[in-house]
């Protein structure tokens, strides 16, 4: 089951920040808004320090998964450079298609809303109620 | 010289309308063609966002953005009632009130949105007010309004393109829509016309020679 779901934006900065599971120890905002800032800094240099990127010469996608003893971190970064993560626990072992899914949600009921401004915190009813029912629905 | 010269642009003129063969002959088929060509929904929700935000940034408040919003939306009522009446080869034009909003209900909003609207009701407090409801307007449905502009409901375009076809069916009617949320439904819109005085007396006085 998923736990929690963060996005990024393409400078770093906290975007979204939903927890679905009550049992586990909440994030308080400070502490997602710093979590926000150093994944994105440790994506950036996994991205430029992967040894095949220089050997191919294209670049590499960064970081995809990290694992704990008690849970996993997933990472799906748009070509755009918005990244969305999902803290699932250790059943998950890729959750590229239901991050996939995360991003059209947010292309429909964020970027098609004319009441968002780009890389601003999303503030959409719609967006959170859709997103819950597909966290639900996994 | 000339002529080879000439020939090369035409030419090139030829592949470039090859590429953009849909757009270029989009405007030249005709009127009635028998196949229904749908818009990307994507592509118009994205137009229509950013109408509401160039809207936004030239009006004052919520009201006045309801009413620009309707004025463009009657610009689209008065081609879209054209467009029906000469697809639909009917020979007359309703002129009646209640013919005009079946007309509405059915063959505007088909054409439209590619549905029938969900509902047609009389107001039961005021006599010439009627409602069209749409459970689910598939232009609406990406636009979450902040709370604080709550009141706003971006279906003032639809209700500028019921006012217009009003205005056209010689109905004149004040036109307004509300989001009113309902069970699984949380973009429910109202559009309710609200019929001027000697509408309603025509009406009144239509009802009464036809029973006689």
């Amino acid at each position: 089951m998923i736990h929690s779901v963060f996005i990024i934006n393409r400078s770093g900065g906290l975007i979204y920040n939903k927890n679905y599971n009550t049992h586990i120890a909440q994030l308080s905002s400070n502490e997602a808004l710093i979590f926000a800032g150093t994944f994105h800094g440790i994506h950036a240099l996994a991205s430029r320090i992967a040894p095949t990127a220089k050997a191919t010469g294209t670049k590499d996608t960064g970081i995809q998964t990290i694992d704990t003893k008690n849970f996993r971190l997933h990472c799906f970064q748009t070509p755009t450079g918005i990244k969305f993560i999902a803290a699932t626990d250790l059943l998950h072992t890729r959750l590229t298609e239901a991050l996939t899914r995360i991003y059209e949600l947010y292309c429909d009921y964020a970027l098609k809303s004319p009441f968002y401004n780009l890389e601003m915190p999303v503030r959409s009813d719609m967006f959170d109620a859709k997103l819950l029912q597909l966290v639900q629905q996994d | 010289m000339a002529s080879s010269q000439q020939q090369q642009v035409q030419s090139m003129l030829k592949l470039d309308t090859k590429q953009s063969k849909r757009s270029t002959l989009l405007l030249e088929q005709p009127v009635t063609r028998q196949r229904r060509d749908k818009v990307s929904l994507s592509a118009f929700a994205f137009l229509f966002a950013e109408m509401i935000r160039y809207t936004q940034n030239r009006v004052l408040g919520i009201q006045d953005l309801e009413t620009k919003l309707n004025e463009l939306g009657q610009r689209v009522g008065v081609r879209v009632f054209e467009l029906t009446m000469s697809r639909e080869k009917t020979v007359r034009r309703e002129t009646r009130v209640l013919q005009m909003l079946v007309y509405i209900n059915s063959v505007v909003w088909r054409a439209l949105f590619d549905k029938p609207a969900d509902s047609l009701e009389r107001s039961t407090e005021n006599e010439d007010e009627y409602m069209i409801t749409d459970n689910e307007p598939d232009i609406l449905k990406y636009i979450s309004v902040p709370k604080e502009m709550a009141s706003f409901s971006p279906g003032a375009f639809i209700s500028g393109i019921v006012e217009s076809i009003s205005v056209c069916c010689q109905c004149p009617a004040r036109v307004t829509s509300h989001v009113v949320p309902a069970e699984g439904m949380p973009v429910r819109t109202v559009i309710l016309l609200k019929f001027d005085k000697d509408v309603m007396e025509r009406e009144k006085r239509l009802e009464a020679g036809k029973s006689k």
